[in-house]
């Protein structure tokens, strides 16, 4: 018998979870060392799944380290698990940055037992999204993830916590709504709760009880919401804002791209005639959000919301690869969100290490800390350019073949204007990053902020991961985008584009 | 006359007279509810064996011994079984009265079982009274103005309802001339569908008997009673009431509405009412939840929508043709996790409000500091009512929408949907006081061993349910195959 990779990744973080549940919060340190240990395991595995990822041609649209088992035999419900490139890399962000948002929670010290408990249940949660082949077991771990975010919003946020986790929550519940509507119809329409059956397949030999649009912005719903797309979009800056670091950096880094990856793997790969359908539409949402984002983040004076506004514009370039329905541009969303996921990462536990130590958090007042805080300084800086998408950083490559991709595009009308458009969209992010770093970091030294502690032995460690893993993929990004692909190329030939 | 047959309902009765015996001469009266558990696990047993045979029916077609009474069965004495053992402290409220508590308990089990079991319009309403007298009793039991006020009240209404069945059974005695429900299908099979929906007196009957039950799972219109009866009865009672009452409600209905009028034609028309009723009650439970300060009405609003919930099922039932069986398979598996659900939600409110004597909202700040247990215990249970996974609510949703969408209800499925999201705010408002609020003491809060003991059975049960329900999904699948005489 193989072993059971990915169930052992998802698993190991729960594990640890029970564990610490039973140690008292007198042990901070146990606890915290536990957490380490049990989200350290499956980045270890991760990577090894990667390394090993067979990565042939030959292996296009093939599901690797697959494990199926019947689970509830009444409704046909299978445990399936199962990756394949598309997924991959994403399972691979996610253990990344569970781990690190362990090492970026180690300053947490209220109440740490339940802390790290929710933490790592969070964690397990988002791997079982990426993983799952089967629609239910893929709705419950998409809807048990509220229940930690609940929780790390309202006991570790600050701010307006209360307000920004209800909302969090109702507007999850309120996209899931429509999801499982969905996919009960997808389930009635079909007869399975298998993701490759039903893309494989098609709907078209079945009678549909309804119609397969419906159906489609039925499931949509539920990704806009999480992705999130405009008008969908106003819970983000409030959890992002209130959320402890670490969950930040969780939310922004893969929480988000749960809302991207629903799109390709089940709105896309099983309706692609809707797709095409509904594609100009769509795209036109994105670029309203990629431009109204990026306005309002400009207008922005709080360090993290500015952050947290950023991300709604740069999942419009997500939305906008993914409904030009290209290869090109189909990977190129795929790498914006594992790039998003590690650059907003970094920028997140950045902006939450200035507000640890400087103990503030409006831009107005911050300034000159280059000279106070140069590790600090140095980092945000990177993370910064990556942002806007400098060349040799993960954001440039992702960024380029999007816009590369939909340019290009054959499938959808008019891309062409549409790519000139959301270019418009990296000026106002070059002016909103290049502003914050010049308000927080550089300018008139304050004195008030004389003897701030800089980054610590600990908080290097994870600056340092982070930039390497940002540079990797700027530099050769081909290292993800070969994977990506034999995951989007069975997609795109049903598009036909 | 296969008496043995009938072996659970007698055990109970002579528990039920014995632990009264015993309350005379005992001191020690830990003894009468140790005797009234021991007498329940007889009767899941028996019921537990007989489970999966074919057996003749009891007293001239009156009783049926299925696997669908007998699913029930087990399910009532569980609910009295950890009623029971969640009292154990709670009854030193009323510590005179602790024989007749435990013995008005069993009896109306009793009574719900032969709810379940029955096959005939009379022995329906004697089942129906001997499940609901006991109860009336059970709501008065605190004495003091609100209880006794509840027990009135639900007594007036509970004897109008009965007057409103009764009439309607009269219509439908009247229109076939039979009391038996099989026979009453034969007639109403040999009848052209024409005249079938031609004639007011089924159509009313149908529709009173409805009403009458309407008032057992306490579904809009027929839900005014239970913000004041759930507020007012002792805590023990109310929990028992919400979910073995109201299960009792729904094995009624599925054994009346599948035996009796499960025809084509016919069934599209009361699934329809079910769809409405289920819409209303759905709607109205959920948004007047919202605003409840005290746990236990805005748990009786919350078991309103619920009712809603398993009327989708209802509503299924009446939709799919005859052979399809997944509304009532969903029912009965929504039934059996809302039962350990609301059961686990009442124990932990029944040993918080033991320490605080309040059960207003307000008063559980900072419980998660208090009582950590028991605060994690309910936010599970609250989380499984709002059908979120991995708990058994979420499990059951999914079961019971799925045939709903199966047979054409999508409309309805979203309107469902829709409505757990407005649920999550009021249930998460109880987490959020008991996990953020600040405690207005630090005093811990006590439990002792029982009812932790069936706490942790509920909570068991709900994580079983939501992760592996297969097994008992099968026995719900299996439980709805109904014998018809």
């Amino acid at each position: 018998m193989e072993f059971n990779y990915l169930t052992t990744i998802l698993f190991l973080p729960v594990v640890g979870a029970i564990i610490i549940a039973f140690i008292s919060s007198e042990h901070e340190g146990v606890i915290k060392r536990i957490a380490a240990i049990f989200t350290a395991i499956p980045l270890v595995l991760a990577i090894y799944l990667f390394v090993i990822f067979d990565r042939s041609l030959g292996a296009a649209g093939l599901i690797q380290f697959e494990e199926n088992y019947l689970w509830i035999a009444p409704l046909n419900a299978h445990y399936h698990l199962g990756v394949d490139g598309l997924s991959m890399p994403l399972v691979l962000l996610t253990t990344l940055l569970g781990f690190l948002a362990v090492l970026i929670s180690w300053k947490v010290h209220v109440r740490p037992r339940e802390y790290f408990a929710w933490l790592l249940l969070l964690e397990t949660s988002i791997l079982g999204v990426f993983a799952s082949l089967d629609l239910l077991l893929f709705f419950i771990m998409w809807e048990i993830e509220v229940i930690p975010m609940y929780f790390l919003i309202s006991i570790w946020g600050s701010g307006r916590r209360d307000y920004s986790a209800i909302k969090y929550v109702l507007y999850t519940l309120f996209g899931s709504a429509f999801m499982l509507a969905g996919i009960l119809s997808l389930y009635f329409t079909t007869g399975s709760l298998s993701m490759l059956e039903i893309s494989n397949q098609g709907l078209g030999m079945v009678q549909a009880i309804m119609p397969a649009g419906a159906i489609f912005f039925l499931l949509f719903i539920g990704f806009a919401v999480k992705l999130p797309m405009f008008p969908l979009h106003t819970w983000l800056p409030d959890a992002h804002t209130d959320a402890p670091t670490a969950v930040s950096v969780m939310l922004a880094g893969v929480l988000i791209k749960m809302g991207g990856y629903g799109m390709i793997r089940l709105c896309v790969s099983m309706f692609p005639e809707s797709a095409l359908q509904y594609a100009q539409p769509l795209i036109i949402l994105a670029l309203i959000g990629i431009l109204y984002g990026a306005a309002v983040t400009l207008m922005q004076t709080d360090i993290k919301r500015m952050i947290a506004y950023s991300s709604v514009s740069h999942m419009g370039y997500v939305l906008l690869g993914i409904f030009a329905l290209g290869q090109v541009s189909l990977t190129g969303a795929a790498l914006q969100m594992f790039s998003h996921g590690i650059v907003t990462g970094l920028l997140f536990a950045m902006a939450g290490l200035v507000i640890h130590n400087i103990k503030e958090r409006d831009l107005r007042k911050l300034g000159g800390l280059a000279r106070q805080v140069p590790v600090i300084t140095v980092v945000f800086s990177v993370a910064g350019l990556a942002s806007l998408g400098l060349p040799t950083t993960s954001g440039f490559a992702a960024e380029f073949l999007i816009f590369l991709g939909s340019f290009n595009s054959t499938a959808v009308p008019n891309t062409q204007v549409y790519t000139l458009i959301a270019v418009v969209g990296v000026v106002l992010t070059a002016g909103y990053i290049l502003w914050m770093l010049q308000q927080a970091f550089y300018g008139a030294v304050k004195e008030e902020y004389n003897g701030v502690k800089d980054a610590d032995g600990l908080e290097k460690f994870y600056m340092i991961v982070l930039i390497a893993a940002i540079m990797l993929v700027g530099i050769y990004p081909a290292i993800l985008t070969d994977v990506f692909k034999l995951g989007i190329s069975p997609i795109v030939a049903l598009i036909g584009g | 006359m296969n008496l043995e047959l009938f072996i659970p309902e007698i055990t109970l009765a002579v528990f039920a007279v014995l632990v009264i015996l015993l309350d005379l001469g005992v001191k020690q009266k830990v003894v009468l509810s140790s005797v009234s558990l021991v007498g329940l696990v007889i009767a899941g047993g028996v019921s537990l064996v007989m489970w999966g045979g074919s057996y003749p029916a009891l007293f001239n077609n009156m009783l049926a011994v299925d696997n669908f009474a007998l699913f029930f069965k087990m399910l009532f004495v569980g609910i009295a079984f950890l009623v029971i053992l969640a009292s154990k402290d709670y009854v030193a409220k009323f510590a005179r009265f602790q024989g007749e508590y435990y013995a008005l308990i069993l009896l109306s089990t009793m009574g719900m079982m032969l709810m379940a079991a029955t096959a005939d319009l009379i022995s329906l309403y004697v089942a129906l009274e001997l499940t609901s007298i006991p109860l009336y009793i059970l709501v008065g039991f605190l004495k003091d103005r609100k209880s006794t006020e509840s027990s009135l009240k639900y007594l007036l209404l509970g004897a109008i309802s009965s007057a409103v069945l009764l009439y309607g059974m009269a219509l439908i005695f009247g229109f076939t001339g039979q009391t038996q429900l099989g026979e009453i299908a034969r007639v109403l099979q040999a009848m052209s569908p024409q005249s079938l929906l031609a004639s007011p007196a089924l159509l009313m009957g149908i529709v009173l008997l409805i009403a009458g039950f309407g008032f057992k799972i306490a579904a809009v219109p027929f839900q005014m009673w239970v913000p004041d009866v759930y507020e007012g009865a002792p805590t023990t009672v109310t929990a028992y009431l919400s979910v073995a009452s109201k299960a009792a409600g729904f094995a009624i209905i599925l054994r009346v509405f599948s035996s009796a009028f499960d025809i084509p034609w016919l069934s599209q028309n009361w699934g329809m009412i079910f769809a409405v009723v289920a819409v209303i009650s759905m709607i109205i439970g959920n948004v007047v939840a919202i605003p409840q300060t005290n746990i236990k009405r805005m748990l009786g609003y919350s078991s309103i929508a619920q009712a809603g919930y398993l009327m989708v099922g209802l509503a299924t039932f009446g939709f799919a043709p005859a052979s399809v069986l997944t509304g009532q398979s969903g029912i009965i598996f929504f039934l059996a996790s809302y039962a350990l659900t609301n059961l686990g939600a009442f124990i932990a409110i029944i040993a918080i409000s033991n320490k605080l004597d309040s059960d207003e909202i307000a008063d559980y700040a900072g419980m998660g500091r208090r009582a950590p247990v028991l605060a994690l215990a309910l936010t599970f249970c609250l989380i499984s009512l709002i059908g979120m996974p991995p708990a058994a609510g979420f499990m059951a949703k999914f079961y019971i929408f799925s045939s709903a969408v199966q047979h054409g209800l999508l409309w309805l499925v979203v309107i469902a949907v829709l409505n757990s999201v407005i649920s999550a705010y009021y249930y998460l408002r109880v987490v959020k006081v008991m996990w953020f609020g600040e405690p207005a003491s630090e005093e811990k809060v006590p439990s002792s061993g029982a009812p932790r003991f069936a706490l942790f059975l509920c909570c068991l049960g709900v994580l079983a349910l939501g992760i592996i329900p297969g097994l008992v999904m099968r026995a719900a699948e299996f439980a709805s195959k109904m014998f018809v005489f």
